[in-house]
């Protein structure tokens, strides 16, 4: 820390560009370590992860851009890497740090001459040097040097190999300068005449091809344009075809194949994964392992951090005076709060396995094998990543829509993908499955696991039935395509899989924290005050009653004459057709601000009409009864239409907002709303009225 | 004959890359005239297919391969 103070030297800002899957993201915490954080682009609201390191008493700041295989965008996340890039002085780049995949250097290094042709200083770290010696393929690194006439620095990300050598080379990047690749066409050269910007002509050229695909181009350019225009993917497939002819020519001098036919380790583990019976049986077979896990390896810190907010519940009510602060952190926060972080082992094992999915390179090969059923349903075997990573959270998987190319496509998985059960339903549904069926831990399967796992299909063939309405309904504009690169095996970095828990849980714990908190202390004041009247009312009725249960009676009419009662009462009519009282009414309110508050809510109210000091919310819910038919209050038909409710209803106002975002239009947020909680009040009411 | 063609590992060389909407994204995940194919295996009712471009994995759906003419070594 103190090193920062003390700063010789000005700092360098420089940015990460690379293909996908070269461990770009590797090398970036390799480099930055705890130093990251992820923050919005300038003027957008798309992510951006940026990171330092000092170096020889120079702080030198690095930003993270998406991968992209070319600067020709095919999708939204290729189409901000170009954007900053061509934005290179607004953006005050000082040098580019090109990761390449010495496995696959011909492709990579497309994007490469791209880029040292937009003029910035460029420097190469050529990644992944072990896997390179299993391929049998050997790289003369100081030919290739010479031939790029730029500094390419051998690394290997993960075990850190030449880190320290390429941090110095980093501090004189600024002066790298690097050779040209661009040989423009002679309309080209025309429209890099009319363009008066200061730079290359290959960023000229770019700077007016972006501003053309994005409708953005004057009128007096968008004639001279027009001449060009029919021929303008020809022109670009021309220039990538003189591109590869200069680089293959630079490879083939520069390295060495000893062997190539091999059957590499990858095409062995994909002969296995991807076979047409077994790889559908392993994928479902994963699923059945992820769900069990979650609930027995989650059992034990949960009933810890039961045990540890039930102890700190009752001393503080034994040694606090009891006045309204008290009644407020015991009967408002702490249940609250207790409720939710019992989830949190839960969520964070269900993170941890899909960023293990992830990492290792398995959810590109479920990308593959569903491709053929997706587009069927108006998807695209990309689609499947966003579904499968909304089974933590909708927000970053419709965020990670972004790499589907076909508009769509990508609408349609943006529309769906908060039908698949998330993380915040996680703890609705456990409370729910906890009511229906006795946790049994000597059983071979957890029912509860299991019917939770039924929630998720469930979630997903609803996602793909509304999928297929919305692909009737929608109108094609562009071809849809798949084309994929699967990358090799890896064994996961668990550095970096720590590093995306740690963020991830990070933001659970306080973002969801917070909400929750302010609700409860909200709920806590709306549950134990009401109108004056009605509760002076209250205290008359009983001032001569003399029962046992003279307290827990006085509590509950409280309840009911509170202000949240009252809340509750009011849409009564609307939910009783679904099974829900009023209770169940208030705690569907608080929802809309986040669906895991269902349960905070839930334990807050019972426990400001309950004396039980139990912090255990199931039990004391299954103990409820109607104050008017003595029937439970959460019977097998209730339960069941609240899951179904919970599964179904756009209950997310975040979800909404990045709905927003992505689609840049209000209506599809709303559709979005409006189609999911018709959807789930239909479905409730249908499996009420079947039940009850 | 094209990319579609192709049996479970059967090596070929890529000689044309048809002209269409895709043609640009084809030639830049390095499909381009010259190049090393061999088929590595199909997704279940034949469609995607995954071939080995020079040392990695590409998935391409059938109407893509079909963009791709190839010659068998």
């Amino acid at each position: 820390m103190s090193n920062s103070n003390n700063l010789d030297e000005q700092p360098i800002h420089i940015v990460l560009v690379g293909n996908p899957n070269t461990g770009k993201t590797t090398l970036f915490n390799t480099l930055t370590g705890q130093n990251q954080k992820v923050s919005n682009l300038p003027g957008t609201t798309i992510e951006e992860k940026k990171g330092f390191f000092i170096e020889d008493s120079t702080k030198v700041n690095i930003t993270d851009l998406p991968g992209t295989y070319s600067l020709y965008p095919n999708g939204e996340d290729e189409q901000i890497t170009t954007q900053f890039l061509l934005n290179h002085n607004a953006n005050a780049i000082d040098a580019i740090l090109f990761v390449a995949d010495a496995s696959n250097l011909e492709r990579n290094l497309l994007l490469y001459t791209q880029i040292a042709d937009l003029g910035i200083p460029t420097l190469i770290a050529l990644n992944m040097l072990d896997m390179l010696e299993k391929k049998k393929i050997d790289i003369d690194v100081s030919q290739l040097s010479l031939s790029l006439q730029s500094l390419v620095n051998p690394i290997n990300a993960r075990s850190g190999k030449g880190i320290s050598q390429l941090k110095l080379a980093i501090l004189k990047s600024k002066m790298a300068v690097q050779r040209s690749f661009f040989a423009p066409t002679e309309e080209q050269n025309k429209l890099i005449a009319f363009n008066s910007e200061t730079g290359t002509p290959y960023y000229k050229w770019q700077s007016f091809f972006s501003k053309f695909k994005s409708n953005e181009l004057d009128n007096e350019y968008l004639t001279i344009f027009k001449e060009i225009v029919p021929f303008s993917d020809k022109t670009i497939a021309d220039e990538t075809s003189n591109r590869f002819n200069i680089i293959h020519e630079i490879v083939v001098e520069s390295t060495l194949k000893k062997e190539f036919n091999k059957k590499s380790i990858t095409q062995k583990i994909d002969s296995v994964l991807l076979h047409p019976i077994w790889g559908f049986l392993i994928f479902f077979g994963t699923l059945f392992v992820i769900f069990q896990s979650i609930f027995r390896l989650a059992e034990f810190p949960k009933s810890w951090i039961e045990a540890l907010f039930t102890w700190l519940t009752i001393s503080l009510k034994d040694t606090l005076p009891d006045n309204t602060f008290s009644q407020l952190l015991c009967d408002g926060i702490l249940p609250g709060l207790a409720g939710v972080m019992v989830f949190l082992p839960q969520i964070i094992i269900l993170f941890f396995i899909l960023a293990l999915l992830e990492d290792s390179g398995y959810m590109t090969r479920v990308s593959f094998i569903t491709d053929r059923l997706m587009r069927k349903f108006g998807l695209n075997g990309k689609s499947v990543i966003p579904l499968i990573g909304s089974m933590a959270c909708a927000i970053p998987s419709i965020m990670a829509t972004r790499n589907i190319e076909n508009k769509k496509d990508r609408l349609i998985t943006i529309l769906v993908t908060p039908l698949m059960s998330c993380s915040a339903r996680l703890p609705v549904y456990t409370l729910l499955a906890g009511l229906l069926f006795i946790q049994n831990t000597s059983a071979l399967i957890d029912l509860r696991g299991l019917l939770i796992l039924a929630m998720y299909i469930i979630g997903f063939i609803v996602a793909l039935l509304f999928a297929f309405i919305f692909k009737l309904i929608l109108k094609q504009k562009q071809k849809s395509f798949f084309v994929l690169e699967l990358p090799d095996y890896r064994l996961p970095k668990w550095r970096n899989i720590a590093i995306t828990l740690k963020l991830k849980t990070k933001d659970f714990v306080f973002n969801a924290g917070k909400i929750i908190l302010i609700v409860s202390v909200i709920l806590w004041f709306l549950a134990s005050h009401g109108p004056s009247e009605k509760f002076d009312a209250i205290a008359t009725k009983y001032s001569t009653y003399n029962g046992v249960d003279k307290e827990l009676k006085i509590q509950s009419e409280k309840l009911e004459a509170s202000y949240a009662g009252m809340l509750g009462k009011s849409i009564e009519p609307a939910i009783q057709p679904l099974g829900y009282d009023w209770k169940i009414g208030i705690a569907l309110i608080t929802s809309f601000a986040a669906r895991e508050v269902f349960v905070g809510t839930i334990a807050t109210i019972y426990s400001v009409g309950n004396t039980d000091d139990k912090s255990v919310i199931s039990g004391t819910l299954a103990k409820q009864t109607n104050a008017q038919t003595g029937e439970k209050t959460y019977g097998i038909a209730v339960v069941l239409s609240l899951l179904v409710f919970y599964a179904f209803a756009m209950q997310c106002i975040s979800t909404l907002a990045v709905t927003y975002r992505e689609t840049k239009s209000l209506k599809w947020p709303f559709v979005q709303f409006l189609y999911m909680s018709g959807f789930a009040y239909l479905m409730s009411l249908i499996v009420f009225q079947t039940l009850k | 004959m094209t990319a579609a063609d192709l049996k479970k590992g059967e090596k070929a060389v890529i000689t044309e890359v048809i002209y269409c909407d895709l043609q640009c994204k084809l030639l830049e995940m390095g499909c381009y005239c010259g190049k090393d194919i061999q088929m590595l295996f199909k997704a279940p009712f034949g469609d995607p297919i995954a071939f080995d471009i020079d040392g990695y994995t590409l998935g391409l759906r059938k109407e893509e391969a079909l963009k791709l003419i190839v010659e068998l070594k």
